[in-house]
């Protein structure tokens, strides 16, 4: 086998950003802690230059490469640069937070870009086998990360959780994917689509190994009841993981869900259809009704997050090629609201405090009211008022429900839509109606500063010119 | 010329907003500077519009301007339609409204006299007032240029919303408050039908294009709709008459005119402009423009003459009784809208509009001369403290006495070609109603001419009722506000002889307007019309005209020959006195029905419906379960891992049973 019969010019941004991060790796060890910020620089080097090679990659629709392992298409090259450009944005807001705690190691980067590495794997993953690698690659950096302020009791036992539960749905992957295997002979995910259009007598045992790779998706993603990590490791890491966990690897999330389902399980449909209408039910009434009772805001934007997957499941189930476009579009612009608004904690967050309870943002509007209106944004945009994306999000999954004829689903989603305007409505509340509790001014960066404003505008641009991306979400799926 | 009609509205909306948004800063000179530029400019590009069209021939113009946006088919546009009727209403609108300007800045000179010390509102008033007569002239013209429904609708609601603005301008009173409150409301009940027949004509058509509605009104005329079950209604007729119910709010006809009468409350200028000569003509420049629709409609066009008739005579007769100079105006603004909406009625659009301009001109010459008598005296508005003002307001009185001819129609001036015309027009309509409408116009000349005589004599002759201290203050008003009275008494005396011949029986409105074979009383008029001073000889063969003399005698008999004998009639006929002073007792039906009426129902409602199922089942009741589920939820999260992971496998058994075994 020669160089050539590989591709592997197709996989070029991967091999890049793999060989960055063990430069980075080993730069780090040969450097003091003063100089630190090297090793952040590189790092976002890294992500920028991969960046703009995945920009480079011409698709004309779909290329593979390693011997059909990898595949590179339209999805794959929209939802990496998002990925990047979202984790380029985690490392900006994570700085001064890291550097406050003196947790500014090399580690966190390293690990962040093996992570995002992990991610682009799944993405473009053509093979159980690359599914399976991409998640754990992923998976494994999550953990160490969370773990990552090791004396912080919280941060451990955050970690732990999510290992041991990672563990499982890991385990629960790698038995459907065997069964899978056992049924069709194949890892290849076109073989498998063929092997399950042909199944008669399999069926039950193909639709057996979608029930343990579906509850696999559901873990990753946090869907209801697969979803009791995410309070937990959202609270207890420090936020500068949460932000990192909270936003990209959503979108690898919803890359294996397409990749799994839809291309590999597609003549599956029936059933997974059935099953994601009761996690989407079960995420969008648990998600909406417990964020109410909380009153730490990580807690409660972990529960937002369980809400907004229930969406996002609703447009895959939906299951039309609108629908998914529909689906990626809610994914994308959910993390995009999502790092807004765990940006604006660490904006709030400083040496010794960590601006975590709603509490702390009483009177926000009075100390800063260029971020209070930023976050009004944002929370407007998650609950879903007009003229922020989240409204359009919202309505394109709506729309395709209601397309599939199920009014009671479209209506459960609206019903429990509202619920979640309270939350949302009570951060704005407590910003501008509470006496100001905390005087100390805000300090951030200039950057960070940048980074944020533009974070949060691009969420009130989408909302007012939302067809470009739709039309870009919808030309992944034409 | 496209630029150039787009530079018509936005040059008026500029000063608009450079008066109301900066009006602080560039201070009262900078906000009339900037918006008498605005109109002006406004003013001067509609005379080259109207010279573009009338004088040089141009065909009419009908373009888009900017598309909003296209859903399902519909275009949803701002476009314009220019042709000989919109050039003509662009001209007046403009014209009138730079005469306004100009007398606003007399007229508003010491406005903060009417404002309490230390009133946030009477703040700048004076800029933020020039801001809103800007405001007003783009939206009125942005009425009448437009080729579509949906910019005809943001016209129409845009002169409702400052005429509001604008009646409540003074809103430390409560009787400004109040009558603002009732135009708006009023308002909306003519609006609401006037969507309702927007909506059913995109029902219909399926597009807001005037030509292409238009190209389909005859196909409409033979199709039927039932909106209760087993009744069929002309689909043509009950567009035409929802259409008719939104003029009917603007154009204050019965039983929608009770706003305009307490639209004096405003300042004087605004009476002038809004509620005489524009915004009250918007009913009639819309149903004349939707004259290819109308016509195929008798049922619409029969209602349109009746409703105008009863306005046209029951509102003169309330102007006989009233002792507010500008009230009596009003009724009359009120009673010659009915003329105008008979004209409709009788096919006869071009004599509506006719009618329209020279009213313009001569009822906005008698408001500024009202108020000009108000600013002599003070602010006081009451006829009976006045008398005898001849000798101190000259230019007033006579331009005053030029008004009034004008309106009872003596012959020559514009008014007498206008209201004969439509006297006659009437009188060979053949439509269902036009004997009554025929008694009604020409009962409502006698009635015309006795209440403005009467104002007349009682403001400028006979006794000076007025108190010492006003005597002793009394002299003619600045040049600001004269300018303008003499700047409209010339056209009220020659405009409608200059342009009777065309405008009424030339072919002036060419294409932009539409009458039926079968409604041929205009072209029955014409034959007898053989130029200017045949139409005024014709005159004296009339009934009209004698009706006319007999109400200036009879002001003249009862107000200065015998001033006891008018409360000797008041007494005589008491109970229509009452009637009238009480205008019939549509204010009082009103404010007991639907006022009463929907504040019980409301009041119903807010126990029952509100507190009792909304608050307290649905949202409170609500809110206790979702937080009383969110608590238990909450307990469920035990934060112990081998919960957690007995979840998950809960979660794998059940879907695994309800998928793989079931």
């Amino acid at each position: 086998m020669t160089l050539e019969a590989l591709n592997y010019l197709t996989a070029w941004p991967e091999i890049f950003l793999l060989t960055m991060a063990c430069i980075v790796l080993v730069v780090d060890v040969f450097i003091s802690d003063d100089k630190r910020d090297f090793s952040y620089y590189l790092s976002q080097l890294a992500l920028l230059g991969t960046f703009a090679m995945v920009m480079m990659v011409q698709v004309d629709g779909r290329e593979v490469a390693f011997n059909n392992m990898f595949v590179q298409d339209a999805l794959s090259v929209v939802l990496k640069s998002f990925i990047l450009a979202l984790s380029f944005a985690a490392f900006v807001y994570s700085r001064d937070y890291l550097k406050d705690r003196n947790i500014f190691k090399g580690e966190y980067y390293v690990l962040g870009l093996f992570a995002v590495l992990g991610m682009m794997l799944m993405v473009s993953a053509n093979n159980l086998l690359m599914i399976y690698l991409g998640l754990e690659l992923l998976s494994l950096c999550l953990y160490a990360m969370v773990a990552f302020n090791r004396d912080n009791g919280n941060a451990s036992e955050a970690a732990m959780k999510y290992f041991v539960l990672g563990a499982i749905a890991s385990g629960m992957l790698l038995y459907g994917m065997s069964i899978l295997y056992g049924l069709s002979g194949s890892l290849f995910l076109s073989d498998i689509t063929v092997a399950i259009s042909q199944a008669d007598d399999s069926r039950i045992g193909m639709v057996f190994a979608l029930v343990f790779i579906l509850v696999a998706l559901a873990f990753k993603l946090g869907a209801v009841p697969f979803h009791m990590w995410v309070p937990d490791v959202y609270q207890g890491s420090p936020t500068a993981v949460t932000v990192f966990i909270g936003t990209a690897p959503k979108l690898a999330g919803f890359a294996m869900i397409m990749r799994l389902l839809v291309e590999a399980m597609g003549d599956l449909q029936a059933d997974w259809q059935q099953m994601l209408i009761i996690l989407s039910v079960l995420s969008m009434a648990t998600g909406n009704i417990i964020a109410i009772a909380q009153t730490n805001i990580k807690r409660m934007l972990a529960y937002s997050t369980i809400s907004h997957v229930g969406f996002i499941l609703l447009g895959i189930l939906a299951g039309s090629n609108e629908a998914y476009a529909a689906a990626m579009f809610y994914t994308i612009s959910y993390a995009v609201m999502s790092l807004g608004a765990f940006g604006i904690i660490m904006l709030l967050a400083r040496k010794g405090f960590e601006a975590e309870e709603i509490d702390d943002f009483k009177g926000l509007n009075q100390r800063s009211p260029w971020f209070a209106f930023l976050m009004l944004v944002l929370m407007l945009s998650m609950a879903g008022v007009p003229p922020t994306v989240g409204f359009w999000a919202k309505l394109a999954v709506l729309k395709m429900v209601v397309q599939m004829d199920m009014v009671w689903l479209a209506l459960v989603a609206v019903f429990f839509s509202i619920i979640g305007v309270f939350y949302y409505l009570r951060i704005i509340k407590v910003m501008y109606f509470d006496e100001i509790a905390d005087n100390q001014p805000l300090s951030c960066g200039r950057d960070m500063q940048i980074t944020l404003s533009s974070n949060a505008l691009l969420v009130l641009a989408l909302g007012l010119y939302p067809a470009g991306l739709m039309s870009l979400c919808l030309s992944v799926f034409a | 010329m496209e630029s150039l009609y787009l530079a018509i509205p936005l040059a008026s909306l500029m000063g608009a907003i450079i008066a109301g948004f900066f009006g602080g800063y560039i201070g009262r000179k900078g906000a009339h500077t900037a918006t008498i530029l605005g109109v002006g400019t406004s003013f001067v590009l509609a005379l080259l519009a109207l010279n573009h069209h009338v004088f040089n021939g141009a065909e009419a113009y009908n373009a888009t301007v900017y598309t909003w946006m296209i859903s399902e088919g519909m275009r949803f546009e701002v476009g314009f339609l220019i042709d000989n009727l919109t050039v003509m209403m662009m001209a007046v609108v403009t014209g009138v409204s730079l005469a306004v300007h100009v007398y606003t800045i007399g007229y508003m000179a010491d406005d903060e006299h009417n404002w309490p010390n230390d009133s946030l509102a009477g703040t700048n008033s004076y800029q933020r007032f020039f801001s809103y007569i800007s405001l007003f002239t783009f939206s009125m013209l942005m009425l009448v240029m437009s080729n579509n429904f949906l910019q005809l609708f943001f016209g129409w609601e845009a002169v409702g919303l400052v005429s509001y603005l604008l009646i409540g301008f003074w809103s430390v009173r409560p009787t400004a408050v109040y009558a603002n409150m009732k135009a708006f409301l009023v308002n909306r009940v003519g609006d609401f039908g006037f969507i309702l027949g927007i909506a059913a004509i995109v029902m219909y058509t399926g597009s807001l294009d005037y030509y292409e509605v238009f190209g389909k009104a005859g196909g409409l005329s033979s199709q039927t709709m039932s909106i209760f079950s087993g009744v069929e209604w002309n689909v043509i007729s009950v567009i035409c008459i929802l259409l008719f119910i939104g003029a009917m709010g603007k154009s204050a006809q019965v039983p929608l005119h009770v706003w305009l009468p307490d639209s004096m409350e405003g300042p004087t200028p605004i009476s002038a402009l809004i509620h005489a000569a524009t915004m009250v003509t918007a009913g009639i420049f819309m149903v004349s423009r939707m004259s290819p629709m109308f016509e195929y409609s008798d049922a619409a066009l029969s209602f349109v003459m009746v409703t105008g008739a009863i306005t046209a005579f029951t509102m003169g007769l309330i102007g006989v009784v009233q002792n507010d100079i500008k009230r009596v105006v009003a009724y009359s603004t009120l009673s010659q809208l009915g003329y105008m909406t008979v004209a409709l009625g009788a096919s006869a659009y071009s004599v509506a509009i006719f009618h329209l301009m020279t009213h313009a001109f001569f009822k906005a010459l008698l408001f500024l001369a009202a108020g000009s008598v108000i600013i002599a005296m003070h602010h006081e508005q009451d006829m009976r403290k006045m008398g005898g003002l001849k000798k101190y307001l000259p230019i007033t009185y006579w331009t005053s006495l030029v008004g009034s001819l004008a309106l009872i129609g003596f012959p020559g001036t514009s008014g007498f070609f206008s209201k004969d015309s439509i006297i006659e027009v009437v009188h060979h309509s053949s439509l269902y109603g036009h004997e009554l409408a025929y008694y009604a116009v020409l009962g409502g000349v006698f009635i015309t001419a006795f209440y403005s005589f009467r104002m007349f004599f009682m403001v400028f002759h006979g006794q000076e009722r007025m108190d010492q201290h006003t005597k002793e203050h009394l002299h003619e008003t600045p040049w600001v506000v004269t300018g303008p009275l003499i700047a409209l008494a010339i056209p009220s005396v020659i405009i409608g002889a200059m342009t009777v011949k065309t405008m009424v029986f030339g072919s002036y409105f060419g294409n932009s307007i539409f009458i039926s074979e079968s409604h041929n009383a205009l072209a029955e008029f014409s034959h007898g019309f053989h130029g200017v001073w045949g139409f005024v000889e014709h005159g004296f063969k009339g009934p009209a005209l004698y009706l006319a003399a007999l109400g200036v005698i009879s002001a003249w008999w009862m107000y200065i020959k015998q001033p006891g004998s008018a409360d000797f009639f008041a007494k005589k006929f008491s109970w229509l006195h009452k009637l009238l002073e009480n205008k019939y007792y549509i204010d009082d039906f009103n404010a007991w029905a639907f006022g009463g009426g929907s504040r019980g129902l409301g009041d119903r409602l807010w126990k029952v419906g509100d507190i009792a199922v909304i608050d307290g089942f649905f949202v409170n009741g609500s809110a206790r379960v979702v937080g009383w589920f969110a608590g238990v939820a909450r307990k469920v999260q035990t934060g112990l891992l081998y919960h957690y992971a007995f979840a998950m496998i809960i979660g794998v058994l059940a879907l695994l049973t309800m998928f793989v075994i079931l």
